[in-house]
């Protein structure tokens, strides 16, 4: 039993039964598959992580975001005063985390392609993009450029998903997607 | 002979207090029964604590219900985490080493005064961050990502419980040196005891890494250090946060193993092959904390592909040849017990009365079922995208670690109970359906967690309602839906726990002593051998022939598969990104 020493002494000796090699051998071929999977979807797949990523001191990255939304704002969000920067399709675009909002809100089209830019100026927040369902998390002092293309148009939430302190739950951002030529 | 006079004896070279088991005829050194007992009840205190605070937290995140105001919400939860998920498990599985050395070698216990002052050490430090956490200025959560910072004596009382623990492990290591040397056994240690010598040999590593890693950020906290890296803290603190379960799984293993022989009789299919997938998480366990960083700036994609499934992969391999050899050893116990007639004779006639054996047959299914395969699709690199920070991550992990490991120790304390506190347990007949009552109710947190994940839901989150927030986003109705479920599952596992926690209380102080005459009637309901039909020569040695455990096998190769393949569906859906 196996609150007992083996009752062979030369345990590692036995023969193993051949369902157990079996299994075993299936359980280790989908091991193969499972990580192949994973090479797969970097060569054909359309979701990967970006690699692109940048240290820089949170006061430069507010600056740069901030240059940019003056920029390129477009309006004023309706019932939150927002600003609701559109950039030019397949350009930059800038997105801050802090205490505890997203800042600005952005408008993209559909069909474009997008180099956000994201980095916190405080702590680690959690950039949750719904309902579409795309989760990243977003540290202090790293920039991370992730290149992104809307394939739906509406409203789209940023919920905060990495715990930040009392106001965590307050912390949405928002992400516009229009039909490419119009606006919301 | 009786048990309760204890004798003065030779056990290992040095006289010590034993008794002998009536039941196994192992000798049991008194002073490991009574840190047995200590870090047991330990444990159970701080279950009966954490999960309250859990209770509170599914009450909260249950959309009409939501209990407590945010501030507390965050602060319980961050408690939740830290006396569940360290306490209540570290000091059990302390339990379980010095039960799987001492007690199954027949040894005595390493310097028992080293033992006690681990015990001391942990407890100190598992009070003091909880004083932490409830004066409020601490709600970090267990994780305690930097640079949120937590009062210097949160950090203090983690490194303190690790050291103490440390300690522990350290005993026990002690003890298998005395047991070796002084040939209390004959052969190769039980595999039930092999299991913990892989569960301690991480938690080695576990609590190094934790060293690493607390150390500077209490420093820090203090001011003595002006900066952490953000990511360098993840990574380090993962090698603490993500190994300690595989000593968590180890552990729990080991558990299976000494329950389906007692309740059942059942010993290994194969030594070697059960021994080898224990090895199999030593080897390629530690750099899993990767799979906590898929999504963080940063990292290369060859160097998370590499680590999460290189690794993991083969760690997964050993969890899932457990996966068969578990039920396939109960199947060729049961055989041999004489029920041979078709498929599953062996399974309807288990003795699943015994709560011993029905929890640990429910912690092994969803074990598997529920958490491994999630656990697996969660760390697939790309599929981390469309669920790292939901509430998915805690409904895989309360599968694991809740339905695997926390059914596993109840059930295996319905044999501590007459074997080392020497009480039967009171109240038979609600000790039957605990194990049923806890093992629903995870399963439905863990699948509506799950299920809420999915849809997007974000963890440690006060309200999806964003009730006080300037920008709303709308969460679908399922998702409301789904948590509320998760609030009426969370209910029926805190009975559960409840349940679990008066028994072995109860028994403890007023529980019938236990002595020869029926220690063997006090572990419960056995399956009646029926001698006629039986098989000889299962196990070990000699051919076998299980397809019941085939069956079952296959179903949960074909879930696996299935359920794999339908995220990779559900990623391709999601805006492209690179
Ligand atoms: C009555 C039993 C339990 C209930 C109802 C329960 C419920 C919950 C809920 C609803 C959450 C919060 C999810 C979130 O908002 O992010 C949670 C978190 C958690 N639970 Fe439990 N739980 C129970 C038992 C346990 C046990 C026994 C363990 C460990 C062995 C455990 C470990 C954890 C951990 C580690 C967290 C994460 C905390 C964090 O995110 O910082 N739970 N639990
Ligand atoms: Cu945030
Ligand atoms: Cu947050």
């Amino acid at each position: 039993m196996a609150i007992h020493p083996p009752e062979q002494t030369i345990w590692w000796n036995e023969r193993i039964e051949r369902g157990e090699l079996v299994w075993i051998g299936v359980a280790f071929l989908w091991g193969v598959i499972m990580f192949s999977m994973m090479v797969y979807w970097h060569i054909d797949g359309k979701q990967n992580l970006s690699n692109e990523a940048y240290r820089i001191d949170p006061g430069v990255f507010e600056q740069r975001t901030e240059e940019f939304t003056k920029k390129f704002t477009v309006r004023e969000d309706k019932n939150t005063g927002y600003p609701v920067a559109k950039p030019p399709a397949g350009g930059d675009v800038y997105m801050l985390a802090r205490l505890w909002e997203w800042w600005p809100m952005l408008e993209l089209e559909k069909g474009q392609t997008y180099r956000l830019h994201l980095s916190s100026l405080d702590w680690q927040h959690g950039f949750s993009l719904q309902p579409t369902n795309i989760n990243l998390q977003v540290h202090p002092g790293i920039m991370h450029v992730v290149t992104l293309t809307p394939t739906e148009t509406g409203s789209f939430g940023v919920v905060c998903n990495e715990f930040c302190g009392l106001g965590h739950h307050q912390m949405v951002g928002r992400i516009y997607v229009v039909e490419a030529g119009k606006s919301q | 002979m009786s048990v309760a006079t204890a004798e003065t004896g030779i056990i290992g070279g040095i006289a010590a207090k034993f008794r002998t088991c009536p039941a196994t005829g192992l000798k049991i050194d008194l002073a490991a029964e009574k840190l047995i007992k200590a870090n047991a009840v330990a444990a159970v205190v701080f279950l009966l604590i954490g999960g309250l605070f859990g209770l509170l937290v599914a009450l909260t995140r249950w959309p009409a219900v939501h209990l407590l105001p945010s501030d507390w919400f965050y602060l319980v939860l961050t408690a939740h985490g830290l006396d569940v998920l360290l306490l209540w498990i570290l000091f059990f599985e302390i339990a379980v080493l010095y039960f799987a050395s001492a007690v199954l070698l027949s040894c005595r216990l390493a310097t028992p005064r080293l033992a006690w002052l681990a015990f001391l050490l942990m407890i100190v430090g598992g009070l003091m961050t909880n004083v932490a956490v409830l004066q409020g200025e601490s709600s970090v959560m267990f994780t305690s990502y930097v640079p949120m910072k937590a009062e210097p004596h949160f950090y203090l009382g983690l490194i303190l419980f690790a050291v103490g623990a440390l300690v522990g492990v350290m005993v026990f290591f002690g003890t298998l040196v005395i047991a070796r040397d002084e040939r209390t056994y004959e052969g190769s240690v039980p595999l039930v005891t092999f299991g913990a010598i892989t569960a301690a040999i991480i938690a080695v590593f576990t609590i190094a890494s934790g060293a690493i890693i607390l150390i500077p950020t209490f420093l820090w906290s203090v001011g003595y250090i002006s900066h952490i890296d953000t990511v360098m803290y993840k990574l380090i603190w993962w090698g603490m946060g993500h190994s300690s379960q595989q000593v968590n799984v180890a552990a729990h293993v080991a558990v299976w193993y000494a329950i389906i022989a007692i309740t059942v009789g059942a010993k290994p299919l194969s030594e070697k092959v059960s021994r080898t997938a224990f090895f199999l998480y030593i080897l390629f366990l530690q750099l899993a904390s990767a799979h906590h960083l898929l999504v963080e700036p940063g990292l290369s994609a060859e160097w998370r592909i590499f680590n999460t499934s290189y690794a993991l992969y083969l760690a997964v391999l050993g969890s899932l040849i457990h996966g068969m050899t578990v039920p396939g050893a109960i199947e060729a116990a049961q055989r041999k017990n004489g029920f041979n007639n078709g498929i599953f004779e062996w399974l309807r006639k288990a003795p699943w009365n015994n709560p011993a054996f029905a929890g640990m047959f429910l912690s092994l299914v969803m074990f598997g079922f529920l958490g491994g395969i999630s656990g697996v699709v969660l760390g697939t690199e790309q599929i981390n995208l469309i669920l790292h920070n939901t509430i998915y991550v805690p409904g895989h992990f309360h599968a694991t670690v809740v339905a695997g490991t926390t059914l596993a120790f109840m059930a295996i304390t319905y044999l501590l109970l007459p074997l080392i506190f020497q009480r039967q347990v009171i109240w038979p007949k609600l000790a039957m359906i605990q194990p049923y009552l806890f093992g629903i109710g995870v399963a439905g947190i863990s699948l509506f967690m799950m299920g809420a994940g999915t849809l997007g839901v974000s963890r440690r989150h006060w309200d999806i309602t964003f009730s006080d927030a300037t920008v709303t986003f709308d969460y679908p109705a399922t998702a409301f839906l789904m948590m509320g479920l998760n609030g009426i599952f969370a209910i029926v596992a805190s009975l559960g726990g409840i349940l679990y926690i008066l028994i072995t209380v109860g028994t403890v102080f007023f529980g019938k002593k236990v002595d020869a005459s029926n220690v063997v009637a006090s572990l419960g309901p056995m399956p009646e051998k029926q001698v006629s039909g039986a098989v000889h020569e299962y196990g070990s040695a000699g051919t076998w022939h299980l397809p019941g455990t085939y069956i079952l096998v296959s179903v949960f190769f074909l879930s696996f598969v299935l359920y794999y393949f339908v995220n990779w569906k559900y990623l391709s859906e999601v805006w492209p990104l690179s």
